[in-house]
């Protein structure tokens, strides 16, 4: 079967074609990102998960965080709940861990910005 | 008194810190960016989500961290910064320009500077711009005001919840909604094409299975003091509500992504031309608008999707500047206005950027950049003319208004110019 895809590794938005017959051969990729995006989307759907978690701040509530790596999409809402009942003390700075190995994949959960007082 | 600057920056988002960097970097000692917020970054420090700076830096960041990569930037480079500070008027004269400025901290002040860079950024329409019958109630809110509550103060805006235009902002809250446990109902597009970049709607809708209602729109809102529900209907090929196609969505939430507008009261007081097309102002090929000093780049010029095309633009705006400043251009403005092409939307083209060039400019090379009207899901070809000549041409496989573009003119292409007008536009 063809599947066509829009690639969302950058916001070009490119229109892939993915031939599962001829092993995953994708076209119409701008760049060899596509060519990833477009297999992989196919054989098993990753993620980027974005969200934030609590902080003990006076001027931030919140601290942005993200997983550093794409993560199964399928496991996304659960990887959420683990953010719940995460309290942050400042200093956070962009980049801490903030929970390690994430539903035991080989990624973690990182803070994206600055929050030192 | 009064402090003179040689270059002042409105707007502390990337826009104005790209500016403030370049500025710096091409030989500017005295700048000043002045920030309403009380932090720099503006609308990227509420965007937690990525897709960000894979064109610029090279990977792929979220709005805060390009914020933060951005003002990394600035450390050291003794530029002046005031947040919490909104600048309320700008008075032009021959010296300069005078700004009036206002804190909490130091109440009004007046700031004298040789240039300045506007780069206030945009702001969301609300239903008020489009008028949608039905009560007011609470749970009415733009995308973006929702985006700040979720991201920033970390409150809930609602349980179920319906969108209303499909531009970036509702698609990416749409997704931010489910993930933080809400019920979103469906995404109604007045058009019959989304206004949001393609990536959103495969990574944001389809990846949650939320509906894309196209050629829909609601048409009531119902409720006492809180949304209950509202009705949404098909329009036609003249965006009216067709009879009988009524459905019922029992939400308690409606987000409103109906398009942003540069904000621009500043700018118009100034007395600087607008574009109506853009909502932001007339500049040339170095993004100086009509009024000499006084540059403009990011949201207030015209709306962009990518950052990184704000801070290029940005960096453009911030070193024009600093020539200005330092008497390093070529030839007096008004010698070159005399010689300015305009450059025109032809068919299929919504607006260009910039809407003149000096072809005796200081640019090498000028990006167009431009949005088509509506979109081509097959080859076309985008075609610059000088009255029959053509002087630019390239093909693009896919074009969507979501989805800026632009087309390089170099300046051995403006020498082969005979006329006063470019026109650009989409052909088979
Ligand atoms: C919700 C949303 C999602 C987006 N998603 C993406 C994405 O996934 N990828 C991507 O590349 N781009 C994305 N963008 C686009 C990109 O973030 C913006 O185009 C960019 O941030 C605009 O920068 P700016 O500096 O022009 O405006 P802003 O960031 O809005 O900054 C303007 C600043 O000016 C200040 N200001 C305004 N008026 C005054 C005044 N009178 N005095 C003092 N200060 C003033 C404001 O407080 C603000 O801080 C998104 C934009 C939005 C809104
Ligand atoms: S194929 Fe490359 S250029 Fe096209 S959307 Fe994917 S990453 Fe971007």
């Amino acid at each position: 079967m063809v599947k066509e895809l829009i690639c969302i590794v950058c916001p070009q938005g490119c229109h892939l074609t993915v031939d599962e017959e001829k092993d995953c051969q994708v076209s119409g990729n701008r760049c060899a990102r596509g060519v990833a995006y477009g297999k992989s989307e196919v054989m098993n759907p990753t993620r980027i998960l974005t969200s934030t978690v609590c902080v003990r701040s006076a001027l931030h509530p919140r601290c942005p965080v993200k997983t550093d790596r794409p993560i199964p999409k399928k496991d996304l809402l659960r990887a959420m709940t683990l953010l719940d009942d995460m309290v942050l003390v400042p200093p956070v700075r962009r980049g801490d861990v903030v929970i390690a190995k994430v539903l035991g994949h080989s990624c973690d959960f990182v803070a994206t910005r600055d929050i030192l007082e | 008194m009064t402090e003179r600057y040689q270059l002042i920056v409105i707007g502390g988002g990337p826009a104005g810190l790209g500016a403030a960097i370049r500025a710096r970097e091409n030989g500017l000692s005295r700048i000043l960016i002045v920030e309403r917020d009380v932090e720099l970054g503006g609308i990227l420090n509420q965007c937690i989500h990525n897709g960000f700076g894979l064109h610029y830096f090279g990977e792929e960041l979220t709005g805060p961290e390009y914020a933060g990569r951005v003002t990394d930037r600035l450390e050291g480079q003794g530029i002046d910064i005031v947040c919490d500070t909104m600048v309320l008027s700008i008075e032009s004269g021959a010296e300069g320009h005078r700004l009036c400025l206002m804190s909490a901290k130091e109440g009004y002040r007046f700031l004298d500077t040789k240039a300045l860079v506007l780069a206030m950024g945009c702001r969301e329409r609300t239903r008020g711009a489009i008028g949608i019958p039905g009560t007011r109630v609470a749970g009415i809110l733009t995308a973006g005001t929702a985006q700040r509550y979720v991201n920033m103060e970390g409150y809930m805006v609602g349980r179920r919840v319906i969108v209303l235009g499909s531009g970036d902002i509702g698609l990416i809250m749409a997704r931010r909604m489910v993930l933080e446990g809400a019920e979103v109902l469906a995404c109604v597009e007045i058009m019959p094409y989304s206004g949001g970049l393609a990536r959103n709607l495969v990574q944001c809708l389809d990846d949650y299975g939320i509906t894309l209602l196209l050629s829909h729109t609601i048409t009531r809102i119902k409720g006492k003091s809180r949304v209950e529900g509202v009705t949404v209907q098909q329009v036609d090929a003249s965006l009216k509500p067709i009879e009988g196609t009524e459905q019922d969505f029992d939400v308690d939430t409606v987000l409103l992504s109906v398009g942003l507008i540069p904000e621009n009261e500043l700018t118009r007081a100034a007395g600087i031309t607008i574009d109506p097309r853009t909502g932001g102002p007339v500049v040339y090929e170095n993004k100086e608008t009509a009024v000499d000093g006084i540059f403009a780049c990011g949201n207030v010029l015209h709306v962009h999707d990518l950052v990184d095309y704000v801070t290029e633009e940005s960096e453009e705006a911030g070193k024009a500047a600093a020539m200005y400043v330092l008497g390093q251009e070529k030839e007096h403005p008004e010698k070159l206005e005399k010689e300015a092409i305009d450059v025109v939307a032809g068919p299929g083209i919504a607006y260009t950027i910039p809407q003149k060039i000096r072809p005796a400019g200081e640019s090498e090379k000028t990006r167009i950049f431009f949005r088509v009207r509506q979109p081509y899901k097959s080859p076309k070809r985008l075609v610059l003319r000088d009255g029959e000549q053509i002087i630019a041409s390239s093909r693009r496989p896919y074009m969507a208004p979501g989805e800026m573009e632009h087309l390089m003119v170099n300046q051995h292409m403006l020498e082969m110019i005979k006329g006063r007008t470019l026109v650009l536009s989409v052909e088979d």
